[in-house]
């Protein structure tokens, strides 16, 4: 449970210092000019932001639970490696290269050079199906291999692991498609700009949880 | 009254007025009508789970003597009525209810800042309860595992439900989930971020308070019950070993292997605990707000009560392991985990002395809200203290699998909390429906439950002493248990079913006061916090009508020297009524 501990740690200690930092020198028994004034949003940034960070650090729960869970199951004497699929590689390229690609088009978003961000919506998108695509033809290979869920806890974790990166993916290529779509219809970049910016630094996110499984999966 | 324009922030709410019968009481996506939603389908399933506790009372208190009862529906009642208390009800209805009503009214906003996917939210909670009931019309029946569905038996042969019950179950957990997530990103982007003018973190009523830390704590401790259903799921269905060891079952050889129960216990308790406190915490800053308004008196210590709330959410993620010493430890996490729970009740009992600091020289009215708070008072007093005995290994060891255990939980995380639902419920209610319940049906009501809890659990304390095991169907002919013992185990289903038939003078109270309760001001109890300025009493839709209004001082501003009346709303500006000490005199 160290690994969640830590995240946890991470996750919380952020959470009080921020909230100490807002209570700690006021005095709500007392009027101030400045409180009055406030306007009632504590981050300056969009509402919409603020939900994915928040569903990013629930995310992270989720992940770093599992790779506690990893790590302890692991122990056991009967565990026995996966020999994880050359392919899987391959894969990560591509994901590195969606997320490269996305955030080129954010830049272009934000820019308002819509001339790019068609094209770089719809290559992002193609790159992370084909992400997803690879994964699947990794657990094929690894199948057809004998690598079985019910024979080894490692598999089993592997094509576990693997399925909820896969899900937290395709819940991002469902906003990718709303947004794409908008796109492809007419609507300029301005009206999908956030959704494009938020986008981005969920693929980060992915991208960063998926290097942290990869490596996990390769060394044990 | 100061109110701010529309125009001035407003872009980020979204306005979705509601046209027709469906969209304004079925798929409605205002805060309060899915908060009523939320609030009935909570108390209707926690009905459904206080009469699988009169069942299985009536076997404890008077054994061989009911045949609809038998060891296998027994432990499907014990372990459905813990599920369906713990997540289903309490969990439910303090942040899917009350925090669905209260955040927007209490911060100044007029909606919640995602009102289509708060919509969503109470529909996917509604799934996850059918899903709950539908374990019960399965073959083989909801499963009978436990509340904390332990492998290895939850999935083994010879356990009740162990087809498709349990399958259910941990299905409808997931759902319960992803109805949860959504709703807490709401309520904790609404807080942060749609707060009216001058509301400051600061000034925030310590409801929100409880509320939003106990959001966080959901949002970060259900990944753990996930992430346990999944792996269990996993086990199950596709035989997998997550959990399950190398084992006989019913004298068969399973082809599970290696697995580790244990694992599944740390999950497990890795949510369960900080659940306690996201059951905890919002009733600890909803009682802090019937006290101060029925006392007439600001809230004693409101800076140490919102630290103390966010010290209790960082160190609830700490104290897992104490519900697994029996499980057999290292004597230094024992140790350890020992510490961090004595820890804990530093804030908590600040927290204690807080609230009756609040109603010392108070102007107390004790109506019915009033009474339910103080009742609170002293049921978590009682259930802290024994939380205290139960946290050090060496006095757990001998009482975990008594009933000293299950009286604790129930008086600190089951009549607690639920004293405050009661509470809460009838002080918004004026707000929620526009009349005012009867007082004296009220009064009956609290007083049955209150004696009726105490006269329950704390015989159960002393037959835990006595070492009478938990979870047992029927103790049969033991030598530690005298013939007294006996005798109080049937006073003790009394004392049950007599609480069970009292929630009907509840249930009564409000269906009935809905059409013949007095109309009720828009603030019957002199409040001063949002909530009770709203323009239409119940508030319409948007809350606000055309203006947010503007926030000027803390929300406990009663009794400030020299002002006209006692409580001085939150809306008032300073130059009206001096706020507290700037009036030059320590309240």
């Amino acid at each position: 449970m160290y690994i969640t501990l830590i995240f946890l740690g991470i996750i919380m200690a952020t959470i009080i210092w921020w909230l100490l930092r807002q209570t700690f020198n006021t005095q709500p028994w007392v009027s101030e000019a400045a409180d009055n004034a406030a306007n009632g949003s504590s981050l300056d940034t969009s509402t919409k932001s603020v939900a994915l960070m928040t569903f990013i650090a629930v995310a992270t729960s989720v992940f770093a639970l599992f790779i506690s869970a990893y790590t302890i199951r692991m122990e056991e004497p009967d565990w026995r490696p996966v020999a994880e699929p050359a392919l899987l590689w391959a894969n990560t390229v591509v994901l590195i290269l969606a997320s490269i690609v996305y955030h080129w088009t954010r830049n272009a978003a934000v820019k308002g050079i819509d001339a790019r961000v068609r094209p770089g919506l719809t290559v992002a998108g193609a790159l992370t199906i084909l992400f997803l695509l690879g994964q699947l033809v990794a657990w094929r290979q690894l199948n057809s291999a004998g690598y079985y869920a019910d024979t080894n806890v490692a598999n089993a974790f592997f094509y576990l692991l693997t399925a909820v990166h896969a899900l937290h993916m395709l819940g991002g290529l469902w906003v990718w498609f709303s947004s794409t779509i908008k796109v492809w219809t007419g609507a300029d970049s301005d009206s999908v700009r956030l959704s494009i910016e938020l986008c981005t630094v969920y693929w980060h996110f992915l991208l960063l949880v998926w290097i942290v499984l990869f490596g996990m999966l390769l060394s044990t | 009254m100061a109110y701010v324009s529309i125009a001035d922030r407003d872009h980020e709410v979204e306005h979705h007025d509601p046209q027709t019968f469906i969209s304004k009481y079925v798929w409605s996506q205002d805060h309060k009508v899915i908060a009523i939603q939320y609030g009935v389908l909570a108390i209707f399933i926690g009905l459904v789970g206080m009469l699988l506790s009169s069942m299985f009372r009536l076997q404890l208190g008077f054994p061989d003597t009911f045949d609809f009862i038998n060891p296998e529906n027994y432990l499907q009642f014990v372990s459905t009525h813990g599920m369906i208390m713990v997540v289903y009800l309490l969990t439910a209805l303090f942040l899917g209810g009350f925090g669905n009503y209260l955040i927007p009214l209490m911060i100044g906003s007029r909606d919640m800042v995602f009102p289509f996917m708060n919509m969503l939210s109470v529909w996917v909670y509604a799934l996850s309860v059918i899903i709950l009931l539908a374990s019960f019309f399965v073959p083989g029946g909801a499963t009978g595992a436990g509340w904390t569905l332990y492998p290895p038996q939850a999935i083994s042969a010879g356990t009740p439900g162990v087809d498709l019950g349990i399958v259910l179950m941990l299905l409808s957990l997931a759902v319960f989930i992803v109805a949860f997530t959504m709703g807490g990103l709401n309520y904790v982007t609404t807080v942060l971020q749609a707060r009216c003018r001058g509301m400051t973190l600061m000034r925030m009523p310590l409801s929100v308070w409880g509320i939003f830390m106990a959001t966080i704590l959901g949002l970060l401790a259900f990944p753990a019950l996930l992430v346990s259903a999944i792996m269990m799921l996993f086990d199950k269905l596709l035989g997998t070993s997550f959990f399950m060891p190398a084992m006989l079952a019913a004298g068969e050889v399973t082809d599970h292997n290696g697995g580790s129960p244990v694992l599944f216990q740390h999950l497990f308790w890795f949510f369960g605990h900080p659940e306690v406190y996201i059951v905890a915490l919002p009733a600890f800053g909803i009682v802090s707000d019937l006290l101060s308004v029925h006392a007439r008196k600001n809230i004693f210590g409101y800076r140490m009560m919102v630290w103390a709330i966010i010290a209790i959410g960082g160190l609830s993620f700490i104290v897992w392991a104490h519900h697994m010493y029996v499980s057999g430890m290292n004597p230094y996490f024992g140790f350890f985990f020992a510490t961090t729970t004595l820890i804990i009740a530093v804030p908590t009992a600040l927290k204690v002395y807080n609230w009756v600091l609040t109603l010392w020289q108070g102007n107390i009215h004790l109506r019915v809200p009033m009474l339910f708070a103080i009742g609170f008072v002293f049921t978590f007093t009682h259930g802290g203290l024994t939380g205290l005995f139960l946290g050090n290994v060496t006095i757990d060891l001998p009482l975990s699998d008594t009933y000293f255990v299950v009286a604790h939980f129930h008086m600190v995380m089951g009549v607690s909390p639920v004293l405050v639902v009661f509470g809460a419920i009838y002080h918004w209610y004026p707000k929620m429906s526009g009349r005012m319940y009867n007082e004296t049906l009220g009064k009956w009501h609290f007083w049955l439950t209150f004696l009726g809890a105490y006269s329950l659990y704390l015989p159960m304390h002393y037959i835990g002493f006595l070492g009478v095991p938990r979870r047992y169907f029927a103790m049969g002919d033991t030598d530690f248990m005298p013939d007294s013992a006996i005798t109080l185990n049937s006073a003790m289903t009394i004392s049950a079913l007599i609480i069970a038939v009292s929630q009907l003078i509840f249930l009564y109270n409000m269906i009935v006061s809905l059409k013949k309760g007095e109309k009720a001001d828009g603030n019957p109890w002199k409040a001063t916090s949002l909530e009770w300025l709203t323009p239409d009493n119940p508030p319409k839709h948007g809350n606000w009508g055309h203006d947010l209004p503007v926030v000027h001082r803390w929300a406990y501003d009663y009794s400030v020297p020299g002002a006209e009346d006692d409580y001085t709303p939150q809306t008032v500006p300073a130059d009206v009524v001096p706020v507290g000490r700037d009036h030059g005199v320590d309240t």
